[in-house]
């Protein structure tokens, strides 16, 4: 790592807007972000704080390229490359390239791919691309194990597949998941919402630990006290609701 | 992680007319390696026409298409020989139909149907092209005892199976799907899916897959192209597109069914 890794910001963004435009529903707009300015370095972890329906979600899915920005831009510093991406602009190569090796993304409800069980579910984001030999698939077997364990998750259901799992147990899934790469950039929408005191605590020393080795965290913490043992800053998104009559 | 440096395939302006109508008017897109790519619309939107025109199964009014052939790099697959078109079909692509009896020889055994394709690669050897196709049954999940049966006596899943080992015999960099998984039971389906899922990230396929199913393209597809009367309307990652559609149709499509 080069000096500028610790004086640029992993994450910029810059006048960030958004607004849906419901075509079917009379063409309405609804404007939900705008003027959304922030940065995250390495090692931080900023949290969103605002009230239900203040776009804390849309704001991390616009990140994540899930959504597309309606103005502004996000910049993020890509391990691998020299150059900054500018997500708004970006091509869906170089956006799928930015999911597998820099943007990790925890979201509130686990997507569940039928008939995979849930130790497969936690190890795929170590085995994308191309077909893994045995040594790569007994190790992202091992790290999954360990995250597993670490959070909770009894181990007569680890070759389950989770779509009957309880909302916590697929929650703690989805976050073992985000947390087995060492993503530089981790978006976690309330990932300790339907925890329990010892999961939440989990999820604060998997944080912790991610910001040990660099990485840049951006998370939506629902519990206030959560909020204050993991968040090195508090983004107030009120300051990001547009003005009414704007557009 | 290496980065490719071009596609695998390009699509450049295609057109097709049946009669007067454009079944497919000025569409072009990019595939590179790995990247599996959904097209879905309603029918009679242009997708199997698309499909075909890609595949060189049929030959487009205008436009290009360029695939990555392993020696000569990008070729146009409407100017080549008849014979280097059937080869490359053969070999580097796959085609899995929607009805299986198209895409199978229905009074050949199993084993027979997988192996042909390695005999198009000049593999000879009998016990060597059994072998491979009963490891290939394995991959498939079908039950390799049944390698001397021919498909007459399969289910519909069955054949879907047998008919995607066919294909992937010969590791080809391209499989063109036309609705893969509909008309089979939903519990078959999702089975298949999870099949197709697993062998396309596993082998990094590069893939279109045709689907009226929007089910289909989240499970499968890394991008997704949206069609509507022979027009791209929509494109961008497939998540983006059903989570955040910007054309009106492509919100029908997606307000239209639960949860895609
Ligand atoms: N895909 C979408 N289409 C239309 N409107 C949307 C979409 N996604 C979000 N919205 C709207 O954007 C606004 C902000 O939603 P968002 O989910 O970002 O809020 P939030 O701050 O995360 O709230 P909560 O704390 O309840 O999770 C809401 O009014 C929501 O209805
Ligand atoms: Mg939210």
């Amino acid at each position: 790592m080069t000096d500028t890794s610790t004086v640029l910001p992993a994450l910029r963004v810059d006048g960030l807007a958004k607004r849906f435009t419901l075509h079917h529903q009379g063409g309405v707009e609804l404007p939900v972000l705008e003027g959304v300015s922030l940065e995250a370095f390495r090692g931080e972890c900023v949290a969103l704080d605002g009230p239900s329906g203040a776009g804390k979600s849309t704001l991390l899915k616009l990140i994540y390229a899930n959504y597309r920005a309606t103005a502004g831009s996000i910049r993020v510093r890509r391990e691998s490359a020299s150059a900054e991406v500018e997500v708004t602009r970006a091509d869906a190569r170089t956006l799928l390239a930015l999911r597998r090796d820099t943007i990790g993304y925890v979201s509130q409800f686990l997507r569940t791919v039928p008939r995979v069980g849930a130790l497969d579910v936690v190890a795929e984001p170590l085995l994308v691309g191309g077909e893994a030999d045995t040594s790569a698939l007994r190790e992202a077997h091992r790290k999954a194990q360990e995250l597993l364990l670490r959070l909770r998750i009894p181990q007569r259901l680890w070759h389950v597949p989770p779509a009957t799992f309880s909302g916590g147990e697929q929650q703690r899934i989805n976050i073992a998941r985000s947390f087995i790469r060492s993503w530089p950039i981790l978006l976690l929408d309330e990932p300790t919402a339907s925890l329990d005191a010892d999961n939440c605590s989990t999820v604060a020393s998997l944080i912790d630990e991610a910001r040990a080795r660099g990485a840049a965290v951006i998370g939506i913490f629902h519990d206030a006290r959560v909020r204050e043992r993991v968040a090195t800053k508090v983004i107030d998104m009120e300051r990001f609701q547009p003005r009414p009559g704007s557009r | 992680m290496t980065e490719d440096t071009s596609p695998i395939l390009r699509v450049e302006g295609v057109v097709k007319y049946y009669g007067a109508r454009a079944a497919v008017s000025g569409v072009s897109f990019e595939l590179w390696p790995g990247e599996v790519l959904a097209v879905v619309g309603e029918s009679g939107s242009g997708k199997s026409t698309l499909l075909n025109s890609v595949a060189a199964r049929v030959r487009p009014d205008a436009g290009r298409v360029s695939f990555l052939t392993r020696h000569e790099g990008m070729v146009d697959v409407h100017a080549m020989s008849e014979a280097q078109r059937r080869l490359l079909a053969r070999t580097d692509w796959g085609y899995v139909h929607q009805d299986a009896v198209q895409g199978l020889r229905m009074n050949v055994s199993a084993g027979a149907n997988v192996g042909e394709r390695l005999m198009a690669l000049g593999e000879r050897h009998y016990g060597r092209i059994r072998s491979e196709a009963a490891s290939w049954l394995e991959r498939v999940e079908m039950d390799v005892a049944r390698i001397d049966d021919t498909p007459a006596t399969f289910s519909g899943g069955m054949r879907q199976r047998l008919q995607i080992a066919r294909n992937l015999v010969t590791r080809p960099r391209l499989v063109f799907m036309d609705e893969p998984t509909s008309g089979l039971d939903v519990s078959v389906q999702a089975k298949l899916l999870d099949l197709l899922r697993s062998l396309t990230r596993g082998l990094s396929l590069a893939a279109i897959v045709v689907t009226h199913d929007l089910a289909v393209a989240r499970l499968l597809a890394h991008r997704m192209i949206v069609m509507k009367e022979g027009r791209m309307v929509e494109t961008g990652l497939t998540d983006q597109v059903l989570d955040d559609p910007q054309h009106p149709y492509t919100q029908l499509l997606v307000s239209s069914v639960l949860q895609p």
